[in-house]
């Protein structure tokens, strides 16, 4: 797929010269002056006090933030161009490829080797100790707990979640509403967790026996005669499952779409022939359609998978992972910010970490096939 | 045909009702952050539909020698204050008794149709003011309210989500350009890093990225935020970009190409151009992305009041005050607010995003 550059019939042929270039590295030199200048302009601003109204600060960080990418594409292209040609040839998928590539390893190829080795030493990242940080997460009670919820989340996250999805995906396939629905349905995906979860304290929020209940939850509950209930503390260990409808909520729409789009691709002479042949509406969903759309499923499967797996937010703002509802992402959180340990923190993220290599694999191996290479 | 009738009557039931089920958590969110707040705190969000409930029709303030330790007589109406505190029913009217013994008074109440509609912006106000301002109260009095001071913290959350949302997807432009039409040494291992990196839980790198930030006294900016941001959107942004631009029609580059236009211009005038659904869906998907973020927010922005974002304003919120629906309920929709605003207009652009890239880390 090597796309040949034509001869340099845009540029003037004369030879290589040193004040030339030199010439022509001032824009870029030039522009990285101004992004130093404008960074420490900008962090400063923003870490001492000053009386410079925020909307100022909010508007120049945007225009440097925004325009620097731009810069300093466009200078590096720009330098690139005046080399002779064979070095523009060389450099220039660099100047293209190279800010992702830098971007990629220091935000996460270099960390993940960091983490991983921090994950063999003490709580300070001094002393060596081996497998300990790993056993202690393997065998502490509280962990044990912890990883219990985990698979509660990933079970029942993804089972509801997929199947939910897929009854309202159909359902709506045959409605004249789609629409509608879709997009009601659809519409929690915009809502942060931290909103989510203020939307689903108010439902489950408990008042006195005696006051009226302000929660929905509750005042069903109570004039079916039950009495008021903290639904997500003291009702272990059912409380995990008032977190994880909060998700189901969030990612059905998810799940929906992609169905919805699949259950589209069915040929329609698919299902008409077996309904000749007398099969029942039920028989055609199982028989045809989940096979049909089975690939779709998994790939949805894996990523609501892996969501849950790392479920941080609607834990921690829900209950802040007490009353046994502490997962992975909170006790990883917990372990680094409030107990300081590093060694432990860290190894938690590797186990994190070690639970996605399976879909890494596959994707690379998805990948390995494709004939774009 | 009749099969079909109730068949088609079944469908639409049950799919008003999930819908119903589906919007009820915002619905309620939304009407209570117009509610006062001690009408949030003592009725349902639902009682401002129209129901059946004991409304006061007369108020009796009892003489101050009556004596409040025997029974007391009131429009016919004898009881102990025992009985009355607790309600006395006669003829469809309850009396009850209300406050305390000595300096109470007497309600007369109907049941009959009613509804708790008042609405008020109040909480609004409050959420959005900065520091200490003057609130007038529903009996007309004035008290001085601490603002939330929301304004300032969407303020910040607009600031760190456009070039968090911009920096990656030039970012994965240009070298979704690189990988497919560029031949360098190297090109399939470093495009085989972008696929291995896409499902990477962003947890693993958080501790040493912040480790760096705290050399480089970034810690607590927006820079931070974005820079994280950017590397962790990227592998998604490159791969989505990548499939997208590689199958543009190979003919109208070649034809770009014989008349001496350079990669730079190539891509600037004639990919860019192209790639607007593409670009636009990854926009949508990172702007709501890093919009409803919270860890990367709690970690690299911290506790730092004046850089803050609104999910964390939000959170610290719920965690000072979670009794105070009024005012979580209200804050809780300002977050929603630009997320929603771009979800409904740009809705066609999100799902084919979500479509193409169904392996999110």
């Amino acid at each position: 797929m090597s796309t040949p550059r034509p001869d340099s019939t845009l540029k003037p042929p004369t030879g290589f010269s040193f004040v030339r270039t030199l010439l022509f590295t001032l824009p870029l030199l030039v522009s990285l002056f101004v992004l130093t200048w404008g960074f420490f302009f900008v962090r400063d601003l923003q870490l001492t006090k000053n009386s410079v109204p925020q909307l100022v600060i909010v508007l120049f960080a945007i225009i440097w933030g925004v325009g620097g990418v731009v810069l300093l594409f466009t200078t590096a292209n720009f330098f690139v161009e005046q080399l002779p040609d064979t070095w523009t040839h060389r450099l220039q998928p660099f100047i293209f490829v190279g800010p992702a590539i830098l971007m990629l390893t220091w935000a996460l190829v270099i960390p993940t080797i960091r983490t991983i080795i921090a994950s063999f030493f003490d709580e300070a990242s001094v002393g060596f100790v081996g497998l300990k940080n790993f056993a202690y997460v393997f065998t502490n009670p509280a962990m044990l707990t912890v990883f219990r919820n985990n698979l509660l989340w990933v079970v029942f996250g993804t089972s509801f979640t997929v199947s939910a999805g897929l009854i309202i995906a159909v359902l709506s396939d045959r409605s004249r509403f789609e629409t509608v629905a879709k997009a009601l349905i659809f519409m929690p995906m915009a809502i942060s967790f931290v909103g989510a979860g203020v939307i689903w304290n108010f439902i489950y929020a408990v008042k006195p026996v005696a006051a009226p209940q302000i929660g929905v939850l509750n005042a069903i509950y109570v004039a079916m005669g039950g009495q008021p209930q903290a639904w997500t503390a003291f009702f272990q260990p059912w409380n995990n499952f008032f977190l994880i409808v909060i998700v189901i909520w969030l990612q059905t729409g998810y799940s929906m779409v992609l169905f919805s789009a699949a259950i589209k691709g069915v040929p329609a002479e698919m299902l008409e022939a077996a309904r000749v042949d007398g099969a029942n509406e039920i028989q055609i969903f199982f028989q045809i359609m989940i096979p049909q759309i089975m690939g779709t499923i998994i790939a949805v499967s894996t990523t609501i998978v892996i969501f849950t797996l790392k479920i941080f937010d609607v834990v921690i703002v829900m209950t802040g992972g007490q009353y046994d509802t502490s997962v992975i992402a909170t006790e990883f959180y917990r372990q680094y910010f409030t107990y300081n340990n590093n060694g432990i923190g860290s190894a938690i993220a590797v186990v994190l970490f070690i639970a996605v290599i399976p879909v890494m694999v596959y994707n690379l191996r998805q990948f390995a096939q494709r004939e774009v290479f | 045909m009749k099969s079909k009738i109730s068949s088609s009557l079944i469908v639409n039931g049950a799919l008003a009702l999930i819908c119903l089920l589906w919007t009820i958590p915002t619905i309620g969110l939304l009407i209570s952050s117009f509610r006062d707040r001690i009408d949030v705190n003592t009725s349902g969000w639902w009682t401002i539909f129209p129901h059946k409930d004991w409304v006061s029709v007369e108020k009796i303030t009892p003489a101050a020698d009556v004596d409040r330790n025997v029974d007391m007589t009131f429009h016919g109406v004898t009881a102990t204050f025992e009985q009355f505190i607790q309600g006395v029913e006669k003829d469809g009217q309850r009396f009850i008794w209300i406050g305390n013994r000595r300096i109470g008074y007497l309600e007369v109440q109907q049941y009959i149709w009613t509804s708790n509609a008042s609405f008020t912006l109040e909480n609004y106000k409050q959420v959005l003011a900065s520091g200490d301002y003057t609130a007038k109260l529903k009996d007309g009095t004035t008290e001085t309210k601490t603002g939330d001071n929301m304004s300032r913290a969407f303020l910040n959350s607009v600031a760190v989500a456009v070039p968090a949302t911009v920096i990656p997807i030039a970012l994965a432009a240009f070298a979704a350009y690189g990988f497919a039409w560029m031949k360098f040494p190297g090109r399939k291992m470093l495009f085989a890093l972008v696929v291995g990196l896409l499902v990477i839980p962003l947890q693993i790198a958080l501790i040493p990225i912040l480790r760096d930030y705290v050399a480089l006294h970034v810690n607590g900016t927006f820079l931070a935020v974005w820079l994280a941001h950017t590397g962790f959107g990227l592998p998604l942004a490159t791969y989505l970009m990548f499939n997208y631009i590689s199958e543009l029609p190979r003919d109208i580059l070649e034809a770009a190409f014989v008349d001496g236009a350079s990669h730079f211009t190539i891509f600037t005038q004639l990919i860019v151009p192209l790639s607007v659904p593409a670009l636009a869906s990854f926009a949508i998907f990172q702007f709501l992305w890093v919009w409803n973020d919270y860890l990367v927010a709690l970690i690299f922005i911290g506790a730092s009041p004046t850089n803050q974002l609104v999910t964390q304003r939000l959170a610290e919120i719920v965690g000072s005050r979670g009794q105070d629906w009024h005012l979580l309920t209200s804050g809780a929709f300002i977050t929603m607010l630009l997320p929603l605003a771009v979800f409904f207009a740009l809705q066609r652009y999100f799902v084919r995003g979500l479509m193409a890239g169904s392996v999110k880390g």
